[in-house]
């Protein structure tokens, strides 16, 4: 039995490359590896969670080409050609990304562990109105779980990094750049 | 770069010359401002390492059997076929660690795995380690038990009234093995207070079972060191009580185990003691000599459960016409589910601790704790005290009621003062029960709405307390029940060591800014070490409230030691009294003269030049023997009490019996707000946890014993579209014993949520719900049964709405 057991593990291991924030990486994991899974596992990327493993909570939401994915219920071969960003990819040159700040100010995580999930959806969110609403915010977090907050100090931190990106634009857009 | 160029370094950050004079005017410089936490950017940033995010060199992962029975002896337990799998490195099962555990020292009634019975599906009976999960779960299907199937008892009447298989064997003699705790006390003379009273009032309430569902499911990783020394990481609440429990049952001397606890991906009372998997990845790691760890999946999480009691409470109420409460008579039997936990303290807690925020001129409670072949319940999150909670504050609404009164006036006309005592002895210092009333009664607008809203829609009120940690530890002894270790580096960093658990709930942070007032060091240069038992003094966990209260006022100590040496040494320096020597935003001043000043980092360095290495030791006790002398009286007595006061207001749909609760304004007593962002985060976290327990939750089980819903897709908690808008609103009494006069503000916030609501259900469409959840069937049902007794002419139309 464990024979048969070796062999069939051999050949289900599978090369994969695969665009992690903007990296390109090559691995072998075994196929039934879900994107999660490679993330955590092989490459050492821990901040998106695992709390359900079943596509329930959304602590392991990440980023396919812009969209949240749930990378627990996501086999792994199926992230190949896409572009993965995971919470280690949201902050860019040097400072975190103004919903991490946003987040940090008005207490927006407070165990943590649903955070890097709900960022995602919220970055999502953010790309695509840069004004929402509490029915957009709510409606764009409605497949992460908070057990801790309540919600409430997530919607002001989103509608703060709201703000921040749109005066950032403004300023921007005054300098002529 | 030298020193002294980061000492000009510090000072260009420092606070300016004005900031210092308006300095001066103020109480605190820290202590109330909205403030960031320490740990914020690293969670934000997924920087934040939980125990699942540790991996170990060579680390093994272990899989736990569990009982597919309800209730079953075992009579072999067959493991070689699963031993001899590739890849399987070590089995274990209950004779392998023969001790049994428990919270509760004299009521130790658990094995890390089972040995002679499984008394619940999911009751853990052998764990192997191999190097992948896979393997071990495969491994887990050969392991062969041959069990004897024995009857069970899934509803507590029915095992209360039939012990003829008592899931654990009798405590004494001749008793019901199926009781886990009786607990009858009584508080002036009931009955004849009862028969005095103008308007008597009894209801039946039942609270179903709900669980804490904090998002990281729990993991441990233990590792045995070749010199002989065990670590074990845990997602725990109690890693003072986790590292007592692990070395005595694992026949270790406790002086070589180390617990860390690394962050805690929200706990709730469901981590607050130990588990099948700690034990379990000790005992793996000292046979392999390998790091194992166990990660529960989520529905081991359901089956590991010690959430909430199912409480079945008949209440009786007493009052006089003009609203006074005479007597109050409680009666409740409480599901404990398979083993004893906390129960002891459980059953105490629902009757002990709902005598304030109102006078009650007599009480009485007759609580049973009864197993049940069901997931052991345990604390959850206002341990024992929400269901009658639930009960006493619905009770006060139907007085009210049926007296035709204001039900905030007459919680106004009951309420207890400040600096007094209870009807069951309770000291009560600091009370801001009126503030909160009034602040809630002024924000929902109650006045215009109350009765006045249009048919369907309605406000409710209740009020709460809740303990600030409890006078006397689990295990009784005299030393401190917190403790802090400062450390003064030279550039001006001061290093924390506190045993609290930081769960999320800031408490890291709360030690952070108590140095930074204190120390006048800037909020970055504290760092903060905790829950590490080989590093940091003993803090008995984060449960009951106890850690800002407890842990803070430790800190608080530690710092004024540091704090006076530096004074001392800065004024030998200016010639000058210690007393003017102000520490604050980065500088040592003269509050006489603002301009002679010097770095904070220089003053330490003064201080350190004088009396060598700064360093303190602060620490903390509860106030004894301030309770009743009564058997009993030590259980709840805590050295202070929060209050909380909610309106609810709701949209009942009566065609589907579908309840929206549209806001939740919550005014919370905690004393003082040390940082109010986090202050509200609770209070907040705590109303929508109520939310969610009122109109959504039911931890419950089909009759194979099975859990009816394991998963978060089937056992509903809220999601953003469903919490309601919520607002708080903090009171701060300022208690005299609590740092800088700070009560708790995680767990009594969550109370007056349920009967607020249910109350609100009763003001928009005038029919009661005394039994959770409030879904939609239920009110449905109890409008289609009002709406025969309007029809038939019994009862008029409520509101004038209906009929």
């Amino acid at each position: 039995m464990a024979v048969d057991r070796q062999q069939l593990e051999q050949r289900l291991i599978e090369a994969i490359q695969l665009t992690v924030n903007g990296d390109k990486r090559e691995f072998g994991v075994p196929s039934h590896f879900t994107l999660l899974e490679a993330l955590r596992y092989v490459l050492g990327l821990t901040g998106s969670k695992q709390g359900c493993d079943k596509g329930d909570c959304g602590a392991c939401t990440v980023l396919l080409d812009g969209v949240p994915t749930l990378s627990c219920i996501l086999p792994v071969q199926e992230a190949l050609g896409h572009e993965v960003t995971t919470i280690e990819g949201l902050a860019e040159g040097d400072g975190p990304h103004p919903l991490q700040e946003a987040f940090d100010i008005t207490g927006g995580a407070q165990c943590g562990f649903c955070t890097p999930g709900i960022l995602m959806s919220a970055v999502a969110l953010l790309s695509q109105s840069e004004n929402p609403t509490r029915v957009d915010i709510a409606e764009a977090l409605s497949g992460n779980l908070c057990r801790c907050t309540g919600y409430t100090k997530i919607y002001e931190a989103i509608e703060l990094a709201a703000a921040a990106v749109r005066e950032g634009d403004t300023a921007e857009d005054e300098d002529g750049s | 770069m030298k020193l002294e160029d980061f000492r000009g370094k510090q000072a260009e950050s420092a606070a300016s010359e004005q900031e210092l004079h308006e300095a001066l005017k103020r109480e605190f410089q820290v202590i109330g401002q909205r403030l960031r936490r320490t740990d914020g950017i690293a969670m934000s940033t997924g920087a934040a390492v939980y125990t699942d995010d540790i991996a170990l060199p060579g680390m093994l992962h272990a899989k736990i059997l569990r009982s597919p029975h309800p209730h079953a002896r075992i009579l072999s337990i067959d493991v070689s076929t699963a031993l001899a799998l590739e890849g399987v490195h070590a089995v274990v099962t209950g004779s392998d660690m023969p001790h049994p555990y428990g919270i509760i020292p004299w009521a130790r009634d658990e094995y890390p795995l089972c040995f002679d019975k499984v008394r619940h599906v999911g009751d853990g009976v052998a764990a192997v380690a191999a190097v992948d999960e896979n393997t071990a779960n495969e491994a887990l299907e050969l392991i062969e038990v041959e069990y004897e199937v024995l009857p069970y008892y899934l509803d507590p009447e029915k095992a209360l009234a039939d012990k003829e298989t008592p899931i654990h064997d009798p405590k004494k003699p001749g008793q019901n093995g199926n009781v886990s705790k009786n607990v009858h006390l009584e508080f002036g003379y009931v009955d004849a207070m009862m028969m005095q009273a103008d308007v008597v009032v009894e209801g039946e309430y039942y609270f179903e079972g709900t669980t804490h569902t904090a998002i990281e499911p729990h993991c441990a990783i233990g590792y045995f060191a070749p010199s002989g020394k065990l670590t074990v990481w845990s997602a725990t609440q109690v890693p003072h009580y986790l590292h007592r429990e692990l070395a005595r049952v694992l026949d270790l001397d406790v002086a070589t185990v180390r617990v860390i606890q690394p962050p805690v991906g929200g706990a709730f009372g469901g981590k607050s003691e130990p588990f099948d998997l700690e034990f379990c990845v000790a005992k793996l790691a000292m046979i392999t000599g390998r790091p194992v760890k166990i990660l529960y999946t989520r529905e081991e999480v359901f089956y590991a459960h010690r959430g909430r009691h199912p409480m079945l409470m008949r209440y009786t109420t007493g009052a006089s016409r003009d609203g006074i409460i005479k007597s109050v008579d409680a009666q409740t039997i409480l599901d404990g589910g398979a083993y004893e936990s906390f129960g002891l303290v459980t059953t105490y807690y629902s009757g002990q601790l709902i005598t304030a925020p109102y006078k009650m001129e007599s009480y009485r409670f007759d609580s049973t704790r009864v197993y049940t072949n069901k997931p052991c319940c345990g604390p959850k999150r206002g341990h024992g005290s929400v269901q009658p909670r639930f009960a006493i504050e619905v009770q006060l609404d139907k007085v009210a009621d049926r007296l035709d009164l204001d039900p905030i006036e007459l919680r106004r006309r009951n309420l207890l003062d400040s600096d007094s005592r209870t009807v069951n002895e309770f000291r009560v210092t600091s009370n801001g029960f009126e503030q909160c009333l009034d602040a809630v009664e002024e924000a929902s607008d109650w006045a215009a709405k109350y009765r006045n809203l249009p048919y369907g829609r309605g406000v409710g009120v209740a009020g709460s307390c809740y303990i600030s940690g409890t006078n006397y530890p689990i295990y009784p002894n005299a030393m401190p029940q917190s403790a802090v270790q400062l450390q003064v580096d030279r550039s001006g960093r001061v290093a924390v060591f506190a045993g609290a658990s930081e769960i999320g709930q800031g408490s890291d942070s709360m030690l952070a800014y108590i140095v930074s007032e204190e120390l006048g060091v800037p909020l970055d240069y504290v760092r903060i070490l905790s829950a590490d038992t080989d590093l940091t003094p003993v803090d008995l966990g984060a449960y009951s409230s106890r850690v800002t209260f407890m842990c803070g006022n430790a800190c608080i100590d530690a710092a004024q030691k540091i704090k006076q040496q530096v004074q001392q040494a800065v004024a030998e320096e200016w010639l000058c009294r210690p007393k003017h020597v102000k520490l604050v935003g980065g500088w040592a001043f003269n509050a006489l003269d603002t301009e002679n000043k010097m770095p904070i980092s220089e003053a330490f360095n003064q201080a350190e030049a004088k009396y060598g290495a700064l360093g303190a030791t602060g620490s903390y006790n509860t106030p004894k023997d301030i309770h009743g002398s009564y058997r009993g009286g030590t259980i709840g007595s805590s050295p202070a009490y929060s209050f909380t006061a909610h309106v609810a207001e709701v949209e009942v749909d009566p065609e589907t019996g579908f309840v929206e609760v549209q806001k939740i304004w919550i005014a919370h007593d905690c004393g003082r707000a040390l940082n109010p962002v986090l202050v509200e985060g609770q209070m907040e976290g705590s109303a929508y946890m109520g939310f969610a327990e009122a109109i959504m939750e039911e931890h419950i089980f089909k009759e194979s014993g099975l859990h009816n819903a394991p998963s978060l897709l089937d056992y509903k908690i809220p999601t953003s579209l469903d919490t309601p808008e919520m607002q708080s609103l903090i009171i701060e009494s300022v208690d005299p014993e609590g740092p800088y006069g700070a009560k708790e503000a995680g767990e009594g916030p969550l109370h007056p949520s349920i009967p607020a609501i249910a109350n609100a259900i009763y003001d928009a469409v005038g029919v009661r719900i005394d039994r959770l959840p409030f879904s939609p069937p239920r009110v449905w049902r109890a409008l289609e049964q009002r709406g025969e007794g309007e029809r038939a002419g019994e009862i008029p139309p409520w509101k004038n709405e209906r009929g």
